[in-house]
């Protein structure tokens, strides 16, 4: 992590808002002390009553019962509300449209690019979108962000993002590619199940045969005399990772670009995650053996509605999954066997599970995954179901999302050193009645105002007063 | 342009000859020819109540679903019914009963908009028999006639969701887009052992983008929301005409005039037979909807899915009209950008009909929570609705939407036992229901996995019989 969290774009009239004492900005080391409050870390421990968040220069120092509020610690008193790790959305579309149906507002898919491994949505993101506002005002505070595939199974690289109110949300760039290999990896394969494993792995070993013609980050050889080998870059940090020599000679039977190739090539050799999204329990084993043919691959499970009936084998592969929460219907004959005890019968057999939303409302409406938490801590109370503990419960939407995209050592929980986004709720966040006071991102305080606010504020009296509803702000 | 209701019109005349098939009662004064009344109800319901043992539940939490409360009660439900509720009441020897310390009791959740059986699961292109998308026109298709009774839905509803009744509508593609049906949510082996017993029909219609976009798209009428109004107003105009041709007929006799199914329908609506319900998202879109039914004099129910209802609720009381609308859904097209969790307590708020909805095969399992949302979201803003009173969304409201309401929705002596145990206060996201009655049996019991409906489909398949 190279880029520094940049100062705060402010709007005067929201800060006013802002409660009282927490910063604007994260680049004075004033240490803050948020206290009182039940404090959630989101590494599945459960709630601490009375717990203290130290938050200083954007980080988290140190949260949890006792801990020591240092003298000259701006303290935040929390009494009666909770305190947590911000929610990150473990698979979702944010920022990348505003309006589903509106397709001029929509950047999920691409159906009539040429390109599909190569497509990054990084520059996609808008961090003004309604759906950036609105869910951070849910307490969201990070998100991974997956393209939609279109004419490929492979649908392109996905980033991670924050939900902040400033012109920089990627935490991370090229967090992983996402690829479809269940009904839908049929259909973009041209009609078979089959015919996706194949393209597959042609695809990879296209990457392969250009791997070795050039200097292609997680390629065998560096691009030129001199410069710095690209292995040694985080792969962010590559200005294109997709292509940097024009020498990249290629056998003739190809079937990608060789952007596509090219941006394949730090799957291959496990430089870049794999996410893959897969829901019939066959097609899970499936993918789990593709590492006997690539071993370099690193694999995240996306959907695996089934997961739960081949759970040992997931976790014996050390495979992380996202899932649906709440599927109990077989809305497709490859999830025949959803449950929503499924996340739970996956952590109980050794897997472990982040809540994602999965063609489902992922673009505007991912602050749901507290209440789909929440449910599966439901689940615990039916005879025959698997639920989750508070804690396991909270986690599947903050530290396991984290870690499922491999930053749980930077997002997802109150632990030490941590990015402090912490958020004060009104309440048990898991609980249907509760809201988002305060929300930090990188410590920061962010504005909770939106459109619909604005909206509930304008018609709170629907019926005109001396002036046209248009002058009512 | 085509006109596809002028197709409609012949295919209407070919069946005209064999419409008339249950004589009318006998006239008071013998005209010419006596006129021959159609059934109105031409696929009744086969619904029979399954048997019941007289269930008492005491200590427990009662919302009775017209804003009542009763703290660490009792109800006694038998024969289908039920038969009394109160801070004490006596159990009759034999009967069951259950202790509900620190449980509630409501009645069962009335899903007004739902789409289980016309589009069921799995969503396979076989099974999209919600939309007639050949024409905008289409008051002569009945959902009830593409409803698969084996859609796995309605047990996850049940189970799920306490669900307990609910209305099958047509999609909202076209401007009428024919007959819902309303269900008790009681698994069968046709759509008629499922139909409510004596529940009126209704019209499902649509305006706003849905219809224009459909078939716009086809260069064809509706590409405009001035044109869904316009075919609209065409419509109702050879409606008037339709029922002034058939209440002469069956008042006076003569040669009967030809039937045409779709206009039997819209017939009904101008007579108050058939209750209207519009898919309407835009504030300005159910004014206008408001003034087409009194330029045409027909009442609409409700407006479903209602996203800007919060902008009128005044008018939306004035007409007497219930807003049908989901906790907190938004954006997902260009006419539901301004949606607000607000808008359910504000439409309650101010004193206009307040229902809550589902459109979902998901959010069917969560009524409850939805309304909890919406609920404490009008409490942050000031609004303060208490729970009993917040169960009113969920079951008496619709079942007035409904024209049921006088025999389901509340906990009233006398009314069908269709009743939900829950294992917590409804309104938490930790509650699940226990127990749900329908007209006193008791259909599920999430403590006895043989009170768990398996449907035809997941029989043999992976999963099957799963708590879900």
């Amino acid at each position: 992590m190279t880029r520094l969290r940049r100062g705060f774009v402010g709007q005067t009239r929201l800060l006013a808002l802002a409660v009282a004492g927490l910063l604007a900005s994260p680049a004075a080391a004033q240490m803050v002390a948020i206290t009182g409050g039940t404090v959630a870390l989101g590494d599945g421990s459960e709630p601490i009553a009375g717990g203290t968040v130290l938050i200083r220069g954007g980080r988290i120092v140190a949260a949890g019962r006792d801990v020591a509020v240092p003298a000259g610690a701006q303290r935040i008193d929390a009494t009666g509300k909770w305190v947590t790790a911000g929610i990150v959305a473990g698979f979702s579309r944010v920022g990348l449209l505003e309006v589903d149906a509106v397709d001029e507002t929509n950047d999920v898919q691409a159906n009539n690019s040429p390109f599909s491994a190569a497509i990054d949505v990084a520059p996609a993101i808008n961090p003004l979108a309604s759906g950036i506002a609105v869910n951070r005002a849910g307490g969201v505070t990070r998100a991974i962000v997956a393209p939609a595939s279109a004419r490929s199974i492979f649908a392109g690289q996905g980033a991670v993002i924050d939900l902040g109110g400033d012109m920089q949300p990627i935490t991370r760039a090229r967090a992983f590619q996402f690829v479809e290999l269940g009904e839908e990896g049929a259909g973009d394969a041209g009609g078979s199940r089959a015919s996706a494993h194949v393209l597959f792995r042609n695809a990879l070993r296209e990457a392969r045969d250009l791997g070795r013609y050039s200097g292609i980050a997680g390629g065998r050889s560096s691009a030129s005399p001199g410069a710095p080998d690209q292995r040694d870059l985080a792969l962010e940090e590559i200005p294109d990772n997709r292509l940097l020599t024009a020498g990249a000679a290629r056998p003739d039977d190809v079937l990608l670009t060789r952007f596509d190739a090219a941006a394949l090539v730090p799957v291959l050799t496990g430089r870049q995650l794999l996410l893959v999204h897969a829901e019939r329990a066959s097609d899970i084993l499936q993918v789990l053996a593709l590492k006997r043919e690539f071993p370099n691959l690193r694999l995240v499970l996306v959907g695996a509605a089934e997961g739960w009936t081949v759970a040992e084998a997931i976790a014996a592969a050390r495979v992380p999954v996202i899932a649906n929460a709440l599927l109990d219907l077989p809305a497709a004959f490859e999830m025949l066997a959803a449950t929503q005890s499924n996340v739970g019968r996956m952590e109980a057999a050794g897997v472990r599970v982040a809540l994602g939303m999965i063609n489902d409302d992922e673009a505007r409406q991912v602050r749901l995954a507290r209440q789909q938490a929440g449910n599966l801590v439901a689940l615990g109370r039916i005879p025959g179901a698997a639920g989750l503990s508070w804690g396991a419960a909270f986690a599947t939407i903050t530290s396991r999302p984290a870690e499922a995209v491999g930053l749980g050592g930077e997002l997802g929980s109150l632990r030490a050193g941590r990015r402090a986004d912490v958020v004060i709720w009104d309440g048990d966040p898991l609980e249907n009645s509760s809201a988002a006071l305060t929300v930090l991102i990188d410590g920061v305080q962010q504005s909770i105002e939106n459109h619909q606010t604005r909206l509930r504020d304008r018609y709170r009296t629907a019926t005109e007063g001396r002036l046209p509803k248009a002058y009512d702000r | 342009m085509t006109r596809p209701w002028l197709a409609g019109l012949a295919a209407a005349a070919l069946l005209a000859s064999c419409a008339a098939d249950r004589p009318a009662a006998a006239p008071k004064a013998a005209p010419r020819v006596a006129p021959q009344l159609f059934s109105r109800d031409p696929y009744p319901s086969t619904y029979r109540a399954y048997p019941g043992v007289p269930t008492l539940i005491a200590n427990v939490t009662i919302f009775d679903g017209e804003g009542g409360r009763i703290d660490n009660g009792s109800i006694l439900i038998a024969d289908g019914k039920v038969v009394a509720l109160g801070a004490s009441v006596e159990a009759p020897a034999g009967a069951e009963t259950i202790d509900g310390r620190g449980k509630w009791v409501t009645p069962g959740i009335i899903d007004v908009h739902s789409h289980l059986g016309d589009y069921p699961s799995p969503g396979v292109e076989a099974h999209q028999d919600g939309n007639e998308v050949t024409g905008p026109v289409h008051p002569d298709v009945w959902a009830e006639h593409s409803v698969w009774p084996h859609d796995p839905g309605f047990s996850r509803a049940l189970a799920n969701g306490g669900v307990t009744a609910l209305q099958i509508l047509p999609g909202s593609a076209n401007l009428f887009g024919g007959r819902p049906v309303t269900l008790k949510n009681v698994p069968a082996r046709t759509m008629q052992g499922m139909k409510f017993p004596g529940a009126p029909y209704g019209l499902k219609m649509a305006c706003g983008e849905n219809p224009k976009r459909v078939y716009g798209g086809r260069n064809q009428m509706p590409g405009s929301r001035m044109a869904n109004i316009a075919l609209m107003r065409g419509t109702w105009i050879r409606a008037q005409e339709y029922k002034r041709k058939w209440d002469k007929y069956e008042k006076d006799g003569g040669e009967a005039p030809v039937r045409e199914v779709g206009l039997d329908t819209l017939r009904g609506v101008l007579a108050g037979e058939i209750l209207v319900h519009t898919h309407c998202y835009r504030a300005d879109e159910m004014a206008i909807m408001m003034d087409m039914a009194k330029e045409f004099g027909f009442r609409v129910a409700a407006f479903h899915h209602a996203v800007e209802a919060y902008k009128i609720p005044d008018l939306l009381r004035a007409n007497e009209v219930c807003s049908a609308m989901w906790a907190d859904w938004w954006g997902f097209k260009m006419e539901s950008y301004d949606g607000i969790g607000e808008n359910i307590p504000l439409v309650h708020n101010a004193g206009a009909c307040t229902i809550v909805h589902s459109d979902d095969a998901n959010g069917i399992q969560r009524l409850n929570q939805e309304a909890a949302k919406a609920l404490a979201n009008g409490r942050r803003m000031g609004i303060n609705i208490s729970d009993e009173t917040a169960w009113t969304w969920l079951s008496y409201n619709p079942a007035r939407a409904l024209g049921i309401a006088d025999r389901t929705g509340s906990l009233k002596p006398g009314k069908m036992a269709d009743v939900v145990l829950w294992n917590g206060n409804p309104f938490s996201v930790y509650t699940r229901p226990e127990k749900v009655w329908i007209d006193g049996a008791l259909l599920y019991d999430a403590l006895d996995p043989t009170r768990r409906p398996v449907s035809d489909f997941e029989l043999g398949q992976p999963g099957e019989g799963d708590v879900k």
